[in-house]
């Protein structure tokens, strides 16, 4: 007899969004790491240096790759050229869109805005919705009916992770959204967590948005070639690959609706290739614990907070085996879910709002 | 007016803040890169959380929950998702003791 799974309802409007209310699960307090104050004033300070070395690095390495890309146009050598180039231009989109939109990336306000308006338009995310989004992602981490940043329900749609290889779920949605925003209209569930005030700078980012998009096209028309929209809108696509592969590693296949960062978000040693890509968010369970921290102290948060999170994932590889092995496994049981031990210096998991459900659960594999 | 002794001075460091909590209410202590103590609502407007647990940065603090940020001699909220003012109370310093106005 076939089991038939059912599925949570993942959406801001629907039941589970009272239900995590009603069970002290929204705005909640999170287990936190006692961290001596002095070291974390120490690694919270804000410095512009990193983010303007690897801002630096990021657009020269765009230019380069760009014109190599230009110049191999017409020949085979395009495939490999465009997608180099549309890797660096996606990736550090969307890890400089996120670092940026916390504020802690450079120490110098307009510097963070500037970048954070270029690295939104690069993976086509509207700049002001998704910092909504996002604060509502750190408030209600992996809460079901309560996080609009879900990657995919339990059990998975592998329909959407197949078609996010290419953007092709996430980007239409984007693109719907710029058409509904430039004319003055919000989706129903971006008024859950987009405070009425911001709603004319929503309007008027998504139509500077559309000017952008149409001048593009109309550069393609007058060239006759798709050649201008391959160094603009296009790498979004053709370039997702590394976005998606990082961003499954940072929940997927591990608890929902609990309020503790280790349970619900995983850190992985990374390369130094990988983390300038990824702006060290490879820390995850780090940043999403301690969010004023900038990307470039992450590694030595890490360092001070080891002692009580499971060991890190030793490979972008060995996350993603993990990652599609639960899976895999949600597909027949949507309560699978993946939990490391806690080394003997840590504090308990805390797996919800009651003090009582503390549980110890060390040697939990 | 209502002065309570919240520490002693040198208790608050330069760029730094802390919780002072006076029956149930809970209030944030600060010093600004300047050397002045400033004081305001002990907790961020946006989601309830402990200032004092964020990050001075010359007259402004972070919100250590979703870096919003606030003026902290005005309590105007400078940066998103922090949209609503802190209230703010008169801090002086008398004998070498931090006192707050808590009216
Ligand atoms: S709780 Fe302070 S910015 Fe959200």
């Amino acid at each position: 007899m076939a089991i038939v799974v059912q599925r949570r309802d993942y959406s801001l409007k629907g039941p589970e969004s009272k239900r995590a209310d009603e069970k002290g699960l929204a705005s909640a307090q999170w287990h936190a790491t006692p961290i001596p104050r002095a070291k974390m004033k120490e690694l919270m300070k804000r410095k512009d240096g990193p983010a303007i070395r690897d801002t630096l690095i990021w657009f020269i390495g765009l230019i380069v790759l760009g014109y190599l890309a230009y110049l191999s146009w017409g020949t085979w050598w395009a495939v490999p050229a465009f997608f180099l180039y549309g890797t660096l231009y996606a990736s550090p989109g969307d890890s400089r869109w996120h670092e940026c939109g916390h504020g802690t990336a450079f120490k110098t306000p307009w510097m963070n805005d500037v970048v954070y308006h270029i690295a939104s338009f690069c993976v086509l995310r509207s700049a002001t919705p998704w910092r909504w989004s996002h604060a509502r992602h750190h408030t209600d981490t992996i809460i079901v009916g309560r996080d609009p940043e879900i990657i995919t329900a339990r059990p998975p749609i592998w329909k959407i992770l197949y078609m996010q290889i290419f953007h092709l779920y996430g980007g239409p949605i984007e693109i719907k959204r710029f058409i509904l925003h430039t004319f003055g209209k919000l989706e129903e569930q971006e008024k859950e967590y987009i405070p009425a005030s911001e709603y004319s700078k929503v309007f008027r980012e998504a139509r500077i948005y559309m000017l952008i998009f149409l001048a593009v096209i109309a550069a393609c028309i007058f060239t006759g070639s798709i050649l201008p929209a391959m160094f603009t809108i296009l790498p979004t696509f053709y370039g997702f690959l590394l976005v998606l592969t990082f961003g499954v590693t940072q929940h997927l296949g591990l608890y929902e609706d609990v309020l503790d960062h280790r349970l619900n978000t995983r850190t992985i040693y990374m390369n130094r290739v990988f983390r300038f890509l990824y702006w060290n968010m490879n820390y995850h369970t780090e940043h999403h614990m301690f969010p004023m921290v900038p990307f470039h102290a992450l590694p030595k948060l890490h360092e001070e907070m080891k002692h009580d999170c499971p060991e890190a994932r030793p490979s972008l590889w060995a996350a993603l085996r993990e990652v599609i092995g639960a899976l895999r496994k949600q597909k027949h049981d949507p309560a699978y879910v993946v939990v490391k031990p806690l080394p003997s210096t840590a504090l308990p998991y805390r797996y919800g709002p009651d003090e009582d459900e503390l549980e110890l659960t060390r040697s939990e594999a | 007016m209502a002065w309570v002794e919240v520490c002693e001075a040198g208790e608050v460091e330069v760029e730094d803040v802390i919780r002072f909590d006076q029956e149930d209410r809970t209030f944030a202590v600060y010093r600004s890169d300047k050397g002045d103590y400033y004081a305001t609502d002990g907790f961020c407007t946006h989601g309830r959380f402990h200032l004092s647990e964020g990050l001075v940065m010359g007259k402004l603090i972070e919100c250590p929950k979703h870096n919003g940020r606030f003026d902290i001699t005005n309590g105007a909220a400078v940066r998103v998702p922090a949209c609503k003012d802190l209230q703010t109370y008169s801090v002086k310093v008398e004998a070498g003791k931090v006192f707050i106005d808590i009216e």
